[in-house]
């Protein structure tokens, strides 16, 4: 579906009118990504980050195939052919650097992706599926991320293997088995390390094939927009090219820039040492920690360390989980007609006060060490985390006073005085 | 009907109702693919299990005679680290003393040796939160609150029995099946 005043594709060179006959491709770019998309006139900044996400996934792709074609995944030499693309393979360090910081920048820009979301409730009818199915290619991708930290089998590699796989061992019965069954032996070794590159490899065109679906979803409402007011007619809207693929193109060169210096400058300066370390089964490294991109998560699983009826082990795994899984929720928890955060007074609050700082600790606690004062802030947090989603978005959604909303995304962007300009877009007379 | 030249059975399949003959053939197929496709997932299930070689390596022999009171040695055992101490009279008698009942795991000391060999602990070396290598078998190692081994992953506190005191992990620290083939020797596995 499109707006009816969605332009219409129309080749004019014998070739793409025969290919258009043939195999609808550029149509379909066209009606995707082109003229043919009419979007909200007044999308802000922050709607960079889905076409930002979407190229940072092509990026890890094209990385990854190249380091491929040198990695080889057997625990026995599979460090050594890390270091051989390091210093043998012409321009390896360049291509790993990319790839292992272009990780670090996928979710960098997926969690201010997700931050838009939360914060214009993007995930509201009639627009749940589009978020349904993020959530789903945000678990993908730690799945992916995860699997890929293991393959240079340093020690947090080795180490992050183990614990990771250990939380499926927190469930009842099934679950040593199937740790085992997981790593197909008792500890990581080269059965895990293998499968685990093979999931690797997979997975990014899974993520690929998901995020055909997301977009597809999108594009049955169309984009969302900062006031979240639905379009209401053409002068709401202008086409995705060439408006939004040059404003896109311009959040893509700050991006390269600031993905650039932090590549070339500071490589290292968000992995860590240990992984320099051939991986050794038999000590493990003083701090252990997962990549900066799961410390919330890692600081949700640490923060139970008290058995009530369940293993204060099982609790954690499974708090760690839900945090994720009750974003699947989040469109049913968040009641309020209004979607953006900018006429939601109380709401508002509770984002910047609550929400926004709680994932900050949540960040810091989870590269900390496991002492305290830190378990009891991360348990504080967690305990905050959760009740912002259950109980304080729910409650905030019934009973605040939204702030008047604009008519028309025209009035928003122009003012509500310029009848003349309005036109249909006018607010009706009382 | 007058005009009608089949049966009652035939006009009720005409209508689409009724038991056909053929919807045998077609339950049978469906069933025969189905039951096929399930059995293929069985070699595509069991193929991440460990491999023959990888279980090949489930035993170890270890001589035990060079370690002195109060020492530890590591071990490797299925690829896992094993920890073997001998207890001082001193660390029996602290483990001893505990009362079973207030114990995360409850577990005494004896149920976690051998008879004849009180003093003789062996553990895997494997933390029971999510598979760390605690500290303490080393010399010079952070032993923990309670003497035994120190997990320094997320904080779990084992005592001279390695036995879970504190800290997020749920069970002591497992002990594998071995026996003593001499006095001074023992075959995990």
């Amino acid at each position: 579906m499109s707006f009816p005043w969605a332009r219409v594709y129309e080749p004019k060179a014998p070739l793409m009118r025969y290919l258009d006959e043939k195999l609808p491709l550029p149509r379909f770019v066209y009606n995707a990504v082109g003229a043919g998309y009419p979007v909200p006139r007044n999308l802000n900044y922050w709607w960079n980050f889905g076409v930002l996400a979407g190229f940072a996934l092509v990026l890890q792709i094209v990385t990854g195939v190249v380091l491929a074609m040198h990695y080889a995944a057997n625990a026995s030499v599979a460090f050594d052919s890390v270091e051989h693309i390091m210093r043998d393979v012409n321009w390896g360090w360049a291509v790993r650097y990319a790839h292992a910081n272009g990780a670090s920048f996928f979710f960098v820009v997926l969690y201010l992706h997700i931050f838009r979301g939360l914060f214009y409730s993007s995930y509201k009818a009639p627009r749940e599926m589009i978020w349904l199915i993020g959530v789903v290619i945000f678990l993908l991708t730690m799945a992916t991320a995860f699997m890929g930290y293991v393959l240079p089998w340093g020690q947090m590699s080795f180490w992050g293997a183990q614990v990771i796989t250990g939380l499926f061992s927190a469930i009842p019965l099934v679950g040593e088995p199937l740790q085992v069954w997981l790593l197909g032996g008792y500890a990581p070794d080269n059965a895990a390390l293998n499968r685990f590159f093979s999931l690797h490899y997979l997975l990014p065109f899974v993520i690929v094939g998901v995020v055909i679906l997301h977009i597809w979803a999108l594009h049955i409402p169309g984009s969302s927009n900062p006031t979240g007011v639905e379009v209401k007619s053409e002068s709401d809207t202008v086409p995705f090219h060439p408006y939004y693929t040059a404003k896109d193109g311009l959040g893509l060169g700050v991006f390269l820039i600031i993905y650039c210096a932090i590549t070339f400058f500071q490589p290292n300066a968000l992995g860590h040492p240990d992984n320099y370390i051939e991986a050794n089964p038999l000590a493990t490294p003083a701090h252990i920690v997962p990549e900066w991109y799961f410390y919330p998560f890692y600081a949700i699983l640490r923060a139970f360390t008290v058995d009530f009826i369940l293993p204060a082990k099982l609790w954690g795994v499974l708090a760690m989980f839900s945090a994720i899984l009750c974003w699947f929720f989040l469109p049913w928890l968040d009641k309020s007609p209004v979607r953006s955060g900018h006429y939601r007074p109380l709401f508002r609050k509770f984002f910047w006060f609550g929400l926004i700082p709680t994932m900050a600790v949540l960040f810091y606690c989870g590269g900390a060490p496991a002492e305290e004062p830190y378990v009891m802030i991360s348990q504080i947090a967690t305990a905050y985390y959760f009740l912002h989603f259950l109980v304080v978005l729910p409650i905030v959604s019934s009973i605040e006073r939204p702030e008047p909303l604009p008519y028309s995304i025209t009035e928003a962007v122009l003012g509500e005085d310029k009848q003349v300009v309005l036109g249909e877009n006018a607010r009706p007379p009382l | 009907m007058a005009t009608s030249t089949g049966t009652a059975e035939t006009e009720a399949l005409a209508a689409g109702e009724g038991v056909r003959r053929r919807d045998f053939i077609e339950i049978a197929a469906v069933s025969a693919a189905g039951v096929g496709g399930l059995a293929v997932l069985v070699p595509l299930i069991s193929q991440m299990a460990p491999s023959k070689d990888v279980l090949a390596e489930s035993s170890t022999e270890l001589d035990i005679s060079a370690i002195e009171p109060g020492q530890a040695i590591k071990a490797v055992f299925r690829k896992q680290p094993v920890f073997v101490r001998n207890l001082t009279p001193q660390e029996m008698e602290q483990a001893n003393s505990v009362p079973i009942s207030s114990l995360r795991d409850p577990e005494s000391l004896a149920e976690r040796t051998k008879e004849g060999h009180a003093n003789i602990l062996v553990t895997m070396g494997v933390c029971t939160h999510l598979g760390c290598v605690p500290l303490g078998a080393g010399e010079g190692e952070n032993r923990g609150e309670f003497g035994g081994y120190f997990c320094p992953c997320h904080g779990s506190h084992y005592d001279t029995a390695g036995r879970i005191r504190k800290g997020p992990a749920p069970a002591n620290l497992h002990v594998p099946d071995y026996q003593f083939t001499t006095d001074t020797t023992i075959v995990i596995g």
